[in-house]
């Protein structure tokens, strides 16, 4: 099964490197990683999806919060939590077909960021199934490149993942 | 008080009550070391910087303080990983200062420039490089703080080499603040009753105590409940020592070269009490079948260690110092007499595996046995000496043959099982108990990796009495060779060409060399008159192997069996 941990750390040199070392080492298996500041100056928040049974989730938990500058780790896969990804997706967009993918685009609500004679550039956010959808349809026109952030989440209601 | 960042560094060592560092100088830390000379603190000085970290290892494991080395930065920290993953395996507090090159230059492959930090990450218990002075204190008192409490383990603090000259106004914080780390200590006393009540239902208990307990200085509680349940005991090799050999109901080591008893009483117990242990591989042999019949209760500081190996049925996570005391407390209600009559018949069922099949070695006359050396210096010893190893046949023989009485006196590299510990771990040891008998057991290959600190042993006169089990090739490799490769000896043959009485003369301590079993304990105890460091030089055989073993991979009780 796949969960879903927000991780809060001191926003330090070399801890990003810690928790992927880590991972690694210890042969978790890990779907995506996206870390970023958050409200407190020195603390950074990475959300992590893992692939694990709950003896090997308890054990992924376990030892990252072993870590010293890992502050907390919070399961939002269980709670009511919102989960996003964005992804840009640069397609081929020929002058025949490219009222066919702006009909695509409007459909997945997803955005046009950039145009020129040949490609398009589709920005979209939206949990991760969506976004798996839409490259899905587009793979028909060509995808040149495709760009992930990785899963984001946020739970429900007032309270925040430190005191979760 | 405005002083300079090497001047630092030695106060708060002062404020950590250490007493002796171990290091090797070189440019990074050249204006460390001109403070230290200044401040006369006491340093010794090793012939290499392994040396010099598994000597804070021995000084750690023998004191149960952190010990402390200091290295260059680049090739002097680099030869520092080793000991640090050894003492990272083990959860021994260390703490290691290496030099940086100076900030301007870090990250550009500078001279003697090595990312020590990225290097040690995955075998340290946390690591700082310092680029401000005013970091010091701080990052000091933190790194003393880990090292020691919750499951020890080995910290690196990388200090840039202008950091030491700096100057700033010193100020050593009292307490430490880190939002990630909070050792727990007390646990949760449901577990505690948990257990207790297991332990009472049990039929076939067995206790199985580790280097954990070694640790926590839990020697005299577990031994207290073992008096009082009458329970069987079983110990990995980190936890030899905390309950005496001797205790009636000690069985002895369990795993890989445990006996018989241990590996038969773990495979048909029906309840089995682990504590301060991890169920390493060459404990537990093949892991699904490892204790099948039983309930397990798992005591443990760290909770990653629950279900890490061994799926647990009772978690008991906090610190010894905690939970065996809460343990005992409740025990104690029942009477020495209600504990023990359930459990009658599988006491004296596993007496008699351990009278049937005891440990046993061929008696010969014409050459010395290894495992008679080991048992002579126990006797002469009276199981009273810190005992360090290197890592090979000799280790295991070590484990089972001497007759420990007393916690932190077995110091071995269990986890990483690094050869080239043994010597300088020795003299840590002895520098850190100077009144106590110090004897390291060592093979001709191992003692080769870090023979250069007799050195460091002879200049500080440290009385240690190192014996060389030399059977000419590296036994361990050899007997597996012998065992699983169909006798090819690949590379494992020294030749015994070797003088080891030279070469601890040349580097100016004693050499002694025996070969006729009648005058092994003559010379043993001439050794042990000698005021200064010795190297002993027993010729036993080549062909002898490590029994009885569980091949790797096999069920515990699929022992081969060995000796008369
Ligand atoms: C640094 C290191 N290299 C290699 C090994 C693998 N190894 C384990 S035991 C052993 C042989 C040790 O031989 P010796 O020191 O003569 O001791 P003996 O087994 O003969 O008692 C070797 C090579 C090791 N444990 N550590």
């Amino acid at each position: 099964m796949k969960h879903t941990l927000a991780v809060l750390v001191e926003n330090r040199p070399g801890v990003l490197t810690h928790i992927s070392g880590l991972i690694s080492r210890r042969a978790f298996n890990i779907e995506s990683i996206a870390a970023g500041y958050t409200e407190e100056p020195d603390t950074t928040r990475i959300t992590i999806v893992v692939e694990a049974d709950e003896i090997e989730l308890e054990q992924v938990v376990n030892q990252l919060s072993k870590l010293v500058d890992v502050i907390k780790i919070s399961n939002l896969t269980a709670g009511d939590s919102i989960h996003r990804e964005l992804a840009l997706i640069k397609v081929k967009a020929s002058a025949e077909n490219r009222s066919n993918v702006v009909d695509i685009v409007d459909i997945f609500r997803a955005k046009i960021v950039d145009v020129n004679r040949e490609t398009m550039v589709i920005e979209l956010t939206g949990e991760e199934t969506k976004i798996d959808a839409l490259c899905e349809v587009l793979k028909d026109y060509g995808i040149i490149e495709i760009v992930r952030t990785g899963k984001i989440a946020l739970s429900r209601g007032p309270v925040p993942a430190k005191e979760l | 008080m405005r002083i300079t960042g090497a001047e630092a560094i030695i106060e708060s060592l002062r404020r950590e009550n250490v007493e002796v560092v171990f290091g090797y100088p070189g440019g990074a830390v050249l204006t460390l070391y001109d403070a230290l000379h200044k401040a006369d603190f006491h340093h010794i000085l090793t012939r290499h910087e392994q040396g010099a970290i598994h000597a804070a290892d021995g000084y750690a494991r023998a004191t149960g303080k952190v010990g402390v080395c200091m290295a260059t930065s680049g090739p002097g920290a680099t030869n520092l990983v080793t000991g640090i993953a050894t003492a990272y395996m083990d959860s021994i507090p260390i703490v290691a200062f290496t030099g940086q090159v100076a900030v301007p230059l870090i990250g550009r492959d500078s001279f003697q420039e090595a990312d020590i930090r990225g290097i040690t990450t995955p075998i340290t218990k946390h690591n700082y490089l310092v680029k401000k002075v005013e970091d010091l204190p701080r990052v000091i008192k933190e790194a003393f703080f880990i090292a020691r409490t919750g499951r020890p383990g080995p910290v690196v603090i990388d200090v840039a080499k202008d950091v030491f000259a700096a100057t700033f106004e010193y100020e050593y914080p009292e307490s430490v603040n880190l939002r990630g780390y909070r050792p727990i200590f007390e646990g949760d006393q449901s577990a505690i009753d948990q257990a207790f009540e297991a332990i009472a239902e049990a039929k076939k208990p067995l206790i199985f105590v580790g280097g954990g307990v070694n640790l926590a200085n839990m020697a005299r509680e577990i031994t207290e409940l073992a008096d009082l349940t009458g329970f069987p005991v079983t110990s990995s090799l980190m936890g030899l020592g905390t309950v005496p050999a001797d205790h009636p109901q000690h069985l002895g080591m369990v795993g890989m070269h445990g006996t018989y008893a241990a590996n038969i009483a773990t495979t048909e117990c029906d309840l089995l009490i682990g504590i301060g242990v991890r169920f390493d591989d060459r404990v537990t042999g093949l892991l699904a079948d490892f204790a099948s019949k039983a309930k397990v209760i798992h005591f443990d500081i760290d909770p990653a260690e629950i279900n890490k190996n061994v799926l647990s049925d009772i978690r008991v996570v906090g610190d010894l110092r905690w939970s065996l005391p809460a343990l005992l407390t409740k025990a104690g209600n029942r009477k020495p007499g209600e504990w023990r009559a359930p459990i009658a018949d599988w006491g004296r069922q596993v007496k008699t595996w351990a009278q049937d099949k005891p440990l046993s070695y061929e008696q010969r006359t014409d050459v010395i046995m290894p495992q008679a050396v080991i048992e002579k210096v126990s006797e002469l010893t009276q199981g009273e000496a810190v005992i360090v190893t290197d890592v090979g046949q000799h280790q295991m023989w070590t484990a089972q043959y001497y007759r420990f009485k007393n916690p932190r006196s077995f110091l071995t590299s269990g986890g990483l099982g690094t050869m080239g510990y043994g010597l300088p771990s020795a003299i840590g040891a002895q520098m850190g108990k100077p009144d106590q008998t110090v004897f390291l057991f060592a093979g001709d290959g191992g003692i080769m990796m870090n023979c250069q600190e007799i050195a460091t042993a002879a200049n500080n006169n440290l009385p240690i009495k190192v014996i060389i089990l030399n059977n000419q090739v590296l036994g361990m490799v050899a007997q597996w060779q012998r065992m699983f490769y169909e006798g090819r000896l690949a590379h494992t043959s020294l030749k015994g060409r070797t003088d080891f009485v030279k070469l601890a003369e040349a580097m100016g301590a004693t050499g002694l060399r025996v070969s006729k079993p009648e005058e092994l304990e003559p010379t043993l105890r001439k050794a042990m008159e000698i005021p200064g460091p010795v190297f002993i030089d027993v010729i036993v055989p080549s062909t002898e192997d490590v029994l009885p073993m569980v091949p790797p991979g096999a069920r515990l009780d699929q022992i081969i069996m060995g000796g008369e």
